[in-house]
């Protein structure tokens, strides 16, 4: 019971601290709308290289938004030694981890509902119809991005190139799951059978599985100094 | 690499240093400290800027590994027993902890479910009232003084009753007002059975409050001694014979 009062005790504090201030999601939002923005540009008016090149520039948007949110979200907890109140509650590291995970999951999934319309637009889709296939898509893809963001941003919360640390160790480490996203994605906006997304599906399930499995096991190693 | 100490329950409480080290780098900070301070005792540790106090304070929360050296805490092996020594700990440090786009209500609602305590809006509301913020309960932490957020934070370690409390300059920015409620929080803990450290430079108030007097100066204890045995003007006198200088006194 005190375990999941801990984990929804963090993560309600880092989305109520979110939502009085907006300063990560706005920045995360402002971030993705001009990613799309400007490939918008570079792409032109070639409808066959945009449909062919729109689910990568989408998954662009997201991954980058999603390293802005990340690194704002630790960069809360360090202000006034917050980071050092947190792991001197009793609570166990998980519900740590958990806690941060949920906050820093609900803030990007809320940029990625904010974007896509905006992707409809700029990029002339018709995503409505398809915006469940899109969704079943968005979530592990997401839930894997914070996982690893949400273990990599508090190990290098300590270090003074944190910044520059975050995306150098992120991108690389999810290059299968981005794939995969990139992949599933490419066949619900081509419009083809779902089928064909589930293999992607399920490496996306495993990568956001085995993630889990290792930010739980190593938490508690990897925030202490 | 910190050693273990035999192998079953806990057997004492208060808090046992031994021959503890701390290097950062190449850099000493803590050079082979033994210490120990019972329950219901007050230690007054001081030390000028440097000197390992918050070293030492950190070590003890477990915030900081050590190089060597055993520790236990109420009881528990610090390198071994960590969340067990967390449950026992109150800790005042030098960053108020405080989440500012919170109110000082939902400051306080968030650290009574991160302790797991039962009677939360009780504990708050008396907290909020020992410490004078019941009419700032529900402004921002923003907004506040930073003699108001001291006093917040001071409000969030009077949550519970913890069994060991580390206190790093624990005056800063505090009122007279604020202080005696602090004062008064450190008798009724020691009544309890608490055992205390405070940090500070300010050797008048951790003099005033303290049953025993400590000075670390470069990593080494180089004075510890009862109250009583010394005075305020004597112990004085040995601060500035250490070359360390008082502040806020």
């Amino acid at each position: 019971m005190s375990f999941a009062r801990r984990v929804w005790a963090i993560a309600w504090k880092d989305l109520l601290a979110e939502w009085r201030d907006r300063e990560s999601v706005t920045a995360m939002f402002y971030f993705a709308f001009l990613v799309l923005f400007l490939f918008s540009f570079a792409l032109g008016a070639d409808q066959a290289l945009i449909r062919g090149a729109s689910s990568g520039l989408l998954w662009l948007a997201f991954t980058f938004t999603s390293v802005l949110g990340l690194g704002r979200s630790i960069q809360g907890e360090l202000e006034n030694d917050c980071l050092d109140g947190l792991l001197l509650y009793p609570a166990e590291r998980e519900a740590i981890y958990l806690g941060k995970l949920c906050g820093n999951f609900s803030a990007i999934l809320v940029v990625e509902m904010v974007t896509l319309p905006i992707f409809a637009v700029l990029y002339n889709m018709d995503l409505w119809s398809q915006l469940p296939k899109l969704m079943v898509i968005a979530v592990p893809g997401t839930l894997g991005l914070a996982a690893t963001g949400t273990l990599l941003s508090s190990m290098t919360a300590g270090l003074r190139a944190r910044e520059a640390m975050l995306p150098f160790l992120l991108f690389p480490l999810t290059i299968p799951l981005l794939l995969a996203a990139v992949r599933g994605t490419e066949v619900v906006l081509l419009g083809e059978p779902f089928e064909l997304a589930v293999p992607w599906l399920k490496l996306m399930a495993a990568f956001d599985t085995v993630v889990l499995v290792v930010s739980l096991m190593t938490f508690e190693y990897l925030v202490e100094e | 690499m910190v050693s273990v100490e035999g192998g079953g329950a806990p057997v004492s409480s208060g808090i046992e240093i031994r021959r503890l080290v701390k290097w950062y780098g190449s850099q000493p900070a803590l050079r082979g400290i033994d210490l120990a301070v019972a329950p219901e005792e007050i230690l007054a540790l001081f030390g000028s800027n440097g000197a390992g106090k918050t070293t030492l304070l950190r070590i003890l929360a477990g915030r900081v590994r050590p190089t060597s050296g055993t520790i236990r805490v109420a009881g528990h092996m610090l390198d071994r027993d960590g969340n067990e020594v967390r449950r026992a700990l109150g800790v005042l440090a030098h960053g108020h902890q405080l989440y500012e786009a919170l109110t000082a209500r939902e400051n306080l609602a968030y650290a009574t479910a991160m302790l797991g305590l039962d009677r939360p809006g009780e504990r708050l509301a008396q907290a909020l009232s020992r410490v004078g913020l019941e009419s700032a309960a529900d402004s921002r932490v923003r907004t506040f003084s930073s003699g108001m957020k001291r006093r917040l934070a001071l409000a969030k370690l009077m949550l519970r009753e913890p069994k060991v409390i580390l206190l790093d300059e624990p005056f800063a920015s505090l009122d007279l007002q604020a202080t005696k409620v602090l004062e008064e929080f450190l008798m009724a803990s020691k009544a309890a059975g608490a055992t205390t450290i405070l940090a500070t430079h300010n050797l008048t108030m951790g003099y005033g409050v303290a049953d025993r007097v400590a000075i670390l100066r470069q990593g080494r204890l180089v004075f510890d001694g009862r109250r009583e045995e010394t005075s305020l003007e004597a112990f004085r006198a040995l601060f500035a014979l250490h070359g360390e200088r008082e502040e806020g006194g």
